[in-house]
């Protein structure tokens, strides 16, 4: 009985935990977004709804993602909404991808990545410099930007694990 | 052609308004409310600062407890680090007690002139610090900033003076009820009137957006009447901010206009909010 108990707990954990760690991320003081190095950085936050909504997208609600944007910007202090409506945009991006596709390619996700990414960053320099005036550095972005596209086969084969395992114990 | 078109029509439909069997929204109407609340946030009426304030409230106490665990390890990590480096430690601290007890008399001696001179030409500064701790030190690239535990209900206001030890590290920009947030001086948004010592250049002192700071708005050749000498920027006062005289951060010999901080913004942990009063002002 407790085995059961424990197993039910497991699952429940596991089918959580792309949201776990998203949350955490957003709310942690811990950010790949700003690790204090120079010319070097990336957002680990893009990579996480990227891969989850392209390929698990019942992992992750949509509205749990604009939840997480807004905290993510009140908590690094710029205008809320615009994290909010980055992340749905790249949600948007792959569930497209995901409709126009019907054996998944990792080299075709890879690329849009890069795209979406240019495309986000974009709107993100655009509203926070033309509408709310804040100054940003564009060579920051354009480092990040790169940094997020060259770890996404990384932390591919990291949550494609852990993917499988979630798939394993909820298929159980 | 057209079923081309057709089919990218389709997937796009699909992809904004098709809600999945656990989505309880879809996502057009998500990105609708995100640029609601962008725009929203652009105007400053009360029930949007309020609510604003709410949310602000909420998210810095849990972003707190949730960075709790992270702050520990950071705190073992720096203990075990500083216990390696001790007899390092005290030797340099030796050697910089040394030079302190020597300034120590000759400042002494400058403040009580400078207190007698204020009072000749009837202009004296009282100020007050309220003790403030580091809530949140989630830096980003995009805004430079720390989120202190003390708000309005403390008497914090918009401007005031932020100050580790006795060096200038910021100001407020922002106030709510039990929390503010201050701007760095890294921040690229941060401009601090003050003026260069030995030479009394009034300057801008502005953020760069990383470690150091720039000079702004001053004599086009500063940097040659500046030559080979260690400077010291302090807050000028102008414009009514600062307490005029809070040391911000030095500009080294061929530095080339470079401003190193005097704090390092990455180990605050508590700091005092300055407010200060010039003459009778009320």
């Amino acid at each position: 009985m407790s085995s059961l108990n424990k197993s039910s707990f497991l699952k429940i954990f596991i089918s959580y935990l792309p949201i776990i760690i998203l949350f955490f991320s957003v709310f942690n003081e811990f950010d790949f977004n700003y690790l204090n190095l120079d010319y070097f950085a990336f957002n680990f936050v893009h990579l996480l709804i990227f891969f989850w909504t392209l390929r698990n997208p019942d992992l992750l609600g949509y509205f749990l993602i604009f939840l997480a944007g807004i905290i993510n910007d009140v908590v690094i202090g710029i205008p809320i909404g615009i994290s909010s409506l980055c992340y749905l945009i790249l949600c948007s991006v792959t569930a497209y991808i995901r409709n126009i596709t019907l054996t998944p390619n990792f080299i075709k996700d890879w690329i849009s990545l890069l795209f979406t990414l240019l495309l986000i960053n974009s709107i993100q320099v655009i509203i926070l410099d033309l509408i709310f005036l804040i100054k940003v550095e564009y060579i920051n972005y354009l480092i990040n930007t790169g940094f997020t596209f060259i770890f996404y086969p990384i932390f591919f084969v990291i949550f494609n694990f852990l993917n499988e395992k979630i798939s394993y114990q909820t298929n159980d | 052609m057209a079923t081309g078109r057709d089919d990218f029509v389709i997937a796009i439909r699909s992809a904004f308004l098709k809600k999945k069997d656990k989505q309880k929204f879809s996502l057009l109407t998500l990105i609708f409310v995100s640029i609601f609340v962008i725009v929203l946030s652009n105007f400053n009426f009360k029930i949007i600062q309020y609510l604003k304030l709410g949310i602000n409230e909420i998210i810095y106490r849990s972003s707190y407890i949730a960075s709790v665990p992270e702050n520990k390890i950071r705190e073992i990590v720096s203990d075990i680090r500083s216990h390696l480096n001790i007899y390092e430690n005290h030797q340099k601290i030796l050697i910089k007690n040394e030079n302190i007890e020597q300034t120590k008399l000759l400042n002494n001696f400058l403040t009580a002139e400078n207190k007698k001179l204020r009072k000749l030409i009837d202009e004296s500064i009282s100020s007050e610090e309220i003790f403030a701790k580091v809530l949140i030190d989630k830096d980003s690239p995009y805004l430079k900033s720390v989120i202190l535990n003390k708000g309005t209900k403390d008497n914090v206001k918009i401007g005031m003076a932020v100050i580790d030890e006795v060096y200038l590290v910021g100001q407020i920009i922002e106030v709510n009820y039990t929390n503010s947030r201050a701007l760095l001086l890294s921040d690229l948004n941060s401009k601090i009137p003050s003026v260069l010592e030995p030479d009394d250049i009034q300057a801008v002192v502005s953020g760069a957006g990383s470690n150091f700071g720039t000079i702004e708005h001053t004599q086009e050749d500063y940097k040659e009447s500046l030559e080979n000498k260690v400077v010291i920027a302090y807050t000028s006062g102008l414009g009514g901010l600062f307490k005029p005289g809070i040391p911000i951060g030095k500009i080294d010999i061929g530095s080339n206009g470079k401003i190193r901080f005097f704090s390092d913004f990455t180990q605050l942990n508590y700091v005092k909010i300055l407010s200060f009063k010039v003459g009778g002002e009320k």
